[in-house]
């Protein structure tokens, strides 16, 4: 599994990114993972307030149409325009050009209580033996 | 494979735990006269009894091989080629219901593409669902498409009085319960220009009927629904129009006047009137707001080694994928209905509905222009295709009841829900009505203005 250290993560498998007062998000290797091949995203508009919790944005796939949850509040300043035409790039590059949006945050300490790399992997790794189980 | 629904076991511990002893005890509530009434049949009857006793009740009801009709407002008389039936009485079509596992049913996966392929040429829209029950859910439907196009942000439906009532009380229930209002047909002889002034930035969407319900053709100009159009786009609503699909063989179609979700009885399609049922609607959008359209829809593809085939494509708007976020809870079409309008319009083909639209308006206005000359009655219609009003020398129900004891089906009489026009009715003509019978219908009128 991918994971980019310079993220934090939720338990619902949004990643966020820091870069100064701002925000980038999307959905972890995992996530794209699960969902297989996505064949569309469907974003929120530039001006879109959130709060932390709040679904953003739908991914659909192959398989299945899924929410998204904003890791933390914020108000929506760009949207990865790219994907609305290349979708793939949520599979293919997940922290990168697949990134979904870009947040003015409204209190950077919710992204501190998010997970860190090291957490979300044992996080997952404990899904994923869960998964196994059943 | 057998159905097991529940075993004595089952039974039993059901039983035990609501503290009951036995199914009767369960029911003991509900008087024995109900649960086992005597049934005061008449003694059995042979089959060829029970077929005379049949025909004999069915022809008491008048059918249009022995009757003139004049009445349409939602239903129409047209004629349906023989074909059409033909190629729906074919087990593959006639006996399976919606695709389940679609992808098996290529034969009727195509049928469906070519139906919403013509309903695009017809509408001037891009993208066309495989339909709705009728005309007055689809309407319904794209309300609350429109709402979901807004991301649930604008909550106000106009709605123009001249749509069919009938459709405006299936919106009406069908946003029961949404947070979305309705506004404008509560005065029933609102404008363009007045439905123009009650468009603001909570706007979703404004639904017009062309023809409308009395048949008139609206204005497609600048200073019409061209102009709605602009005025709906500048507020970041849209324009959702109703159009009857004959009339669109001939009249301009509403993409090209700025329609964003176009609608429609397909009844006149193919379809026979039937009692009232089953019908369906049809539905068209624009491209980018096919995500948010309701229904399902059938996409042309290729296989692995580049056949041409179909699927049922899009199905993540739909409810057995979406779930709850589903923006509709239709995941089924009128399939049959459906292929009897695609059949139609393929056997008709551009110049035949042309042809069928051409014949209605002149018929509508030779009938139009006996009447008006009549003592007594006016038409009141300006632009129309092939429904108009007439206002009447004595009560629309009479003169209606005289028509019909010389087997004439009069108009629609407009009192029902339009109290400033109780004197009137709405008449329609179609290919249908020969000229021996409009004179014939406008003798009668004259004997009894």
């Amino acid at each position: 599994m991918r994971l980019d250290q310079r993220c934090r993560y939720s338990k619902e498998h949004e990643w966020i990114r820091v870069e100064g007062g701002e925000a980038l998000v999307g959905i972890t290797d995992y996530a794209q993972d699960q969902l297989s091949n996505v064949v569309f995203v469907e974003l929120p508009e530039i001006g879109d307030k959130f709060r932390q919790g709040d679904v953003f944005a739908v991914v659909e796939s192959v398989k299945a149409a899924s929410e998204c949850y904003v890791p933390a509040s914020g108000t929506i300043i760009a949207i990865n325009e790219e994907l609305l035409e290349a979708p793939e790039l949520v599979n293919e590059e997940p922290y990168a050009r697949g990134w979904f949006v870009r947040l003015a945050l409204n209190d950077p300490n919710e992204v501190d209580q998010l997970m860190d790399a090291q957490q979300y992997e044992a996080y997952v790794a404990q899904l994923m033996e869960e998964e196994g189980l059943r | 494979m057998t159905y097991v629904p529940l075993t004595e076991a089952d039974r039993q511990a059901m039983l035990q735990a609501i503290g009951v002893g036995s199914v009767e005890e369960l029911f003991a509530d509900v008087p024995d006269s109900v649960r086992h009434p005597v049934l005061e049949l008449p003694p059995p009857l042979s089959e060829m009894e029970v077929l005379a006793e049949l025909r004999e009740m069915g022809e008491g009801n008048a059918d249009l091989d022995h009757t003139a009709c004049f009445l349409g407002a939602g239903a129409y008389n047209h004629f349906v080629p023989s074909a059409v039936d033909a190629v729906l009485s074919r087990a593959e079509f006639y006996t399976a219901y919606t695709p389940y596992q679609p992808e098996i049913s290529q034969g009727t996966l195509q049928a469906i593409y070519e139906y919403q392929t013509m309903v695009c040429e017809l509408t001037g829209m891009e993208v066309a669902n495989a339909s709705h029950y009728d005309g007055a859910t689809a309407l319904a439907e794209a309300a609350l498409m429109a709402f979901e196009v807004s991301r649930r942000r604008k909550h106000k439906v106009i709605v123009a009085p001249d749509i069919h009532p009938e459709y405006r009380q299936v919106l009406r229930t069908y946003l029961r319960g949404t947070d979305l209002l309705l506004a404008g047909d509560e005065n029933p002889q609102a404008g363009l220009e007045d439905l123009a002034a009650l468009i603001d930035e909570d706007t979703a969407c404004l639904l017009v009927q062309n023809p409308t319900f009395f048949g008139e053709l609206l204005p497609t100009d600048a200073d019409g629904l061209s102009g709605l159009a602009d005025a709906l786009h500048e507020a970041g609503g849209l324009l959702v129009v109703a159009a009857d699909p004959i009339s669109l063989g001939l009249f301009k179609p509403p993409g090209e006047y700025g329609a964003d979700i176009v609608v429609g009885e397909g009844q006149p399609l193919g379809n026979p009137l039937s009692f009232g049922g089953p019908y369906l609607g049809l539905f068209a959008c624009r491209d980018e707001y096919k995500r948010k359209m309701p229904g399902r829809l059938a996409g042309a593809t290729v296989d692995t080694e580049r056949r041409r085939g179909f699927v049922l494509t899009l199905a993540t708007r739909e409810q057995h994928i979406r779930r709850e976020k589903a923006t509709s809870n239709i995941c089924t079409n009128q399939a049959l209905c459906a292929l009897a309008a695609g059949v139609y319009l393929a056997v008709m083909g551009r110049r035949g509905l042309r042809q069928v639209a051409e014949l209605c308006y002149h018929k509508a206005h030779y009938a139009a222009r006996r009447i008006n000359a009549l003592p007594g009655f006016e038409v009141r219609s300006g632009q129309f295709f092939r429904e108009f009003v007439v206002r009447c020398p004595r009560p629309p129900a009479e003169i209606n009841a005289r028509l019909l004891e010389r087997k004439i089906i009069g108009g629609y009489e407009l009192s029902r829900d339009y109290p400033h026009l109780a004197d009137c009715m709405l008449l329609c003509v179609t290919e249908m009505n020969p000229r021996e019978q409009i004179d014939r219908w406008a003798g009668e009128l004259e004997r009894l203005g």
